[in-house]
């Protein structure tokens, strides 16, 4: 009762980044707040799924198991979600902000009048104290999220309502394995106690799913080139210069409009969000949207022909000057110095 | 198929692209009347896939629900321009500070005060509070299964609606009964723009409350021209119990809003020459940022 759960995705057989990201936060949540951390897994073909769910921690996992639940559609996932959260009463409750979660989400929110809180950054334990009505509310959910196009942080909180639910995106949280040998519990619900055959009412009739090849959000080093790169010609000296170093290729998205990467590649607030450790911006002006998604990067490296830009202030280098002649440079200083 | 009945959520929004400091008042809810207000993007493409269905389908109404201040009424004007038959403005001062929840029942009530629907479109999300609830929210409150991300509204046979969503890593084609939500995403085609002649038409449409100074010869005008009137409608009107609404009806709170703000570092500032950058590569393999 009252402990933590996380709504886990799975595709193939393999649970999504997201989840573990939140499995992680979450068995920090329930460390701090001395509950449980749960899982709640819907789908089919879920045997021995537990083996990836437990090395995060995770006290209980509750499987709901059953060809008619993959792929995923609202109804479904909802009812199970919804009953099971009645008979359980999670405090914290925990979905990637993703095409699944945040279709789901709002709808399980909606029916447990509990609230909602899109795309935190941040989620912490606190207190509130409540002026008005003479009440304190001691371990309440801090749930921090940009509003507004980025341009202000608030901080979120559901003093009376249960559970308090969020979402996350993929990537703004780290993923950590708590100990490989951990077990919890198994529990495979009753499906049919769940749901019934009227909740299946659409459809999927057609899927293309493509696995996200490139994989930015788990490198080290990123070179990310925005607008001021030029063209996609130029682009390739960026994917140069990562190659060399081991690095992932980023992108704004303006570069992203204007064809010179893919939309995988696009950082920032309506792309992925990253924090490697060494993060090089070519050509990147510094638009809040987009540092919304690379600030928290160990270091970063700005090579701007404008001394002033922005993205600058954060920047641990910068480099004025065009990035067709430093960029050669860095990848003959890099081979000639290294080893 | 007979004509379709079709409802479409659109809201206006401050354009958060251009949020000024003194937008936001002391209490954590934003002082709209301080930022430009637009037709939230999303929303239009909400629009234009509910006008390829009255093209598709003869007989098909588009009616706009907007919920928002009196000046809101610009969003009904605005989609009428562009193809929409009536519009409901759901204003009253009840609904302040409500978040998406309360704004979904609020939305949903105001619905069944409109009456029968086929279908209810909306934008994926709206620019200003971001988190893309809404739509879902109020398909819960209605009961009815909704379809979210819709890039497609392929067609409509037999009260089944097929559907192509654009989800974060691919498509789907999906079928569904009617009556359900759909939210649609800004991939989707957008909007016509407005046809002259019905510019010409409407342009003198209003709300009462807009009318409240207006000389006595508009009012004759109104009189004589009721498609003029875009109807208002309050708390009562939609039988919404006032406890569910506005801030007492909202589950979440802003504790705590900050301005996002740079924090300036020291930063290394290098020129584009050999030593400069031979000396950072240098810096960077010896302290293992480079492997
Ligand atoms: C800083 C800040 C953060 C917030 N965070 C949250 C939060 O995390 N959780 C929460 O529950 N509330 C939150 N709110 C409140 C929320 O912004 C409001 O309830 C808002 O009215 C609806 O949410 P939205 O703008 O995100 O709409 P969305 O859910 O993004 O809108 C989706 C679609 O619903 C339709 N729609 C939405 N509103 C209207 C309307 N008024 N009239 C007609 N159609 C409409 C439109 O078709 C729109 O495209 C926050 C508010 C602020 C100021
Ligand atoms: C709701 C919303 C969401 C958004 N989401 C994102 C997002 O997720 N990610 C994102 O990145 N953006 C996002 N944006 C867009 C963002 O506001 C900016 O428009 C974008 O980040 C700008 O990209 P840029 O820095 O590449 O281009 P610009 O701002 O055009 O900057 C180009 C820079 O290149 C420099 N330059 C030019 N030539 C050279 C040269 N030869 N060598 C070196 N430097 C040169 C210029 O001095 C300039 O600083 C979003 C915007 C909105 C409204």
């Amino acid at each position: 009762m009252n402990n933590i759960y996380v709504y886990c995705e799975v595709e193939n057989g393999v649970v999504a980044d997201v989840s573990l990201e939140l499995l992680t936060k979450g068995r920090k949540l329930a460390n701090q707040l001395k509950c449980k951390l749960e899982a709640l897994v819907i789908g089919s073909n879920l045997a021995s799924i537990e083996s990836q769910i437990f090395p995060y921690g995770v006290d209980r996992i509750n499987v709901a198991d059953d060809e008619r639940l993959f792929p995923y559609t609202t109804h479904p996932h909802t009812a199970i979600t919804v009953k099971l959260f009645q008979e359980e009463k999670p405090q914290i409750a925990l979905m990637g902000a993703t095409s699944i979660g945040r279709d789901l989400g709002p709808r399980v929110s909606s029916a447990l009048h509990s609230g909602l809180t899109a795309d935190c950054t941040s989620l912490e334990i606190g207190s509130h104290e409540d002026k008005k009505e003479g009440k304190v509310y001691e371990n309440l959910l801090y749930q921090i999220r940009p509003a507004f196009g980025g341009n202000i942080v608030a901080t979120i909180i559901n003093p009376d309502c249960r559970p308090q639910m969020a979402t996350v995106r993929e990537g703004v949280m780290k993923k950590e394995i708590q100990s490989a040998t951990f077990k919890g519990e198994l529990r495979n619900l009753e499906v049919k106690k769940y749901v019934h055959d009227a909740d299946f009412m659409i459809k999927v009739i057609e899927r293309h799913m493509e696995a996200s090849k490139v994989n930015i959000k788990n490198s080290s080093i990123i070179v990310a080139g925005g607008y001021g790169v030029g063209s996609r010609e130029n682009f390739d000296k960026l994917h140069e210069l990562a190659e060399v170093l081991g690095a992932e290729v980023g992108a704004s998205r303006a570069a992203v409009d204007a064809g010179y990467a893919d939309h995988n590649r696009q950082i920032g607030q309506t792309g992925v969000t990253v924090r490697p450790k060494l993060y090089i911006a070519c050509g990147i002006s510094g638009q809040i949207q987009h540092t919304a998604g690379m600030q928290e990067s160990a270091m970063v490296i700005s090579i701007n022909t404008d001394a002033n830009a922005p993205i600058n202030k954060i920047a641990d280098y910068v480099i004025t000057g065009d990035i067709s002649e430093i960029i050669p440079r860095m990848i003959k200083y890099y081979k000639k110095n290294s080893k | 198929m007979n004509g379709l009945r079709i409802i479409v959520l659109a809201k206006q929004v401050p354009d958060t692209r251009n949020v000024g400091k003194d937008a936001m008042k002391a209490d954590g809810t934003v002082n709209r009347a301080a930022l430009a207000a637009i037709y939230n993007p999303e929303d239009l493409n909400a629009l234009e896939q509910a006008l390829r269905l009255k093209d598709k389908y003869p007989g098909t109404t588009i009616t706009i629900l907007t919920m928002g201040p009196g000046r809101a009424a610009e969003i009904i004007r605005e989609s009428i321009y562009r193809g929409a038959d009536r519009g409901f403005l759901l204003t009253d001062r009840a609904f302040a500070g409500s978040d998406t929840l309360a704004t979904s029942y609020a939305l949903a009530s105001a619905i069944k005060t409109i009456g029968e629907f086929d279908l209810v479109v909306c934008g994926r999300q709206a620019i200003d509070g971001d988190t893309a609830q809404v739509g879902p929210q109020v398909a819960e409150k209605l009961n009815i299964p909704q379809i979210t991300y819709a890039e497609d509204v392929i067609s409509v046979v037999k009260n089944k609606i097929k559907v192509k969503r654009r989800l974060e890593r691919g498509v789907e084609l999906v079928e569904g009964p009617l009556p359900l939500v759909i939210t649609v995403n800004g991939t989707a085609p957008e909007c016509r723009p407005r046809n002259a002649k019905r510019v010409m038409k409407y342009k003198h449409a209003s709300s009462v409350s807009e009318r409240q100074n207006s000389s006595e010869d508009y009012i004759a005008l109104y009189n004589e021209r009721p498609y003029l009137n875009i109807p208002e409608l309050n708390l009562k009107d939609t039988k919404a119990v006032e406890a569910e609404v506005g801030l007492s009806g909202s589950p979440t709170k802003v504790k705590k809003i900050e301005n996002v703000v740079f924090q300036a570092k020291e930063s290394k500032v290098l020129s584009a020459n050999d030593e400069d950058i031979e000396s950072m590569m240098v810096e960077l393999i010896s302290n293992h940022t480079l492997g």
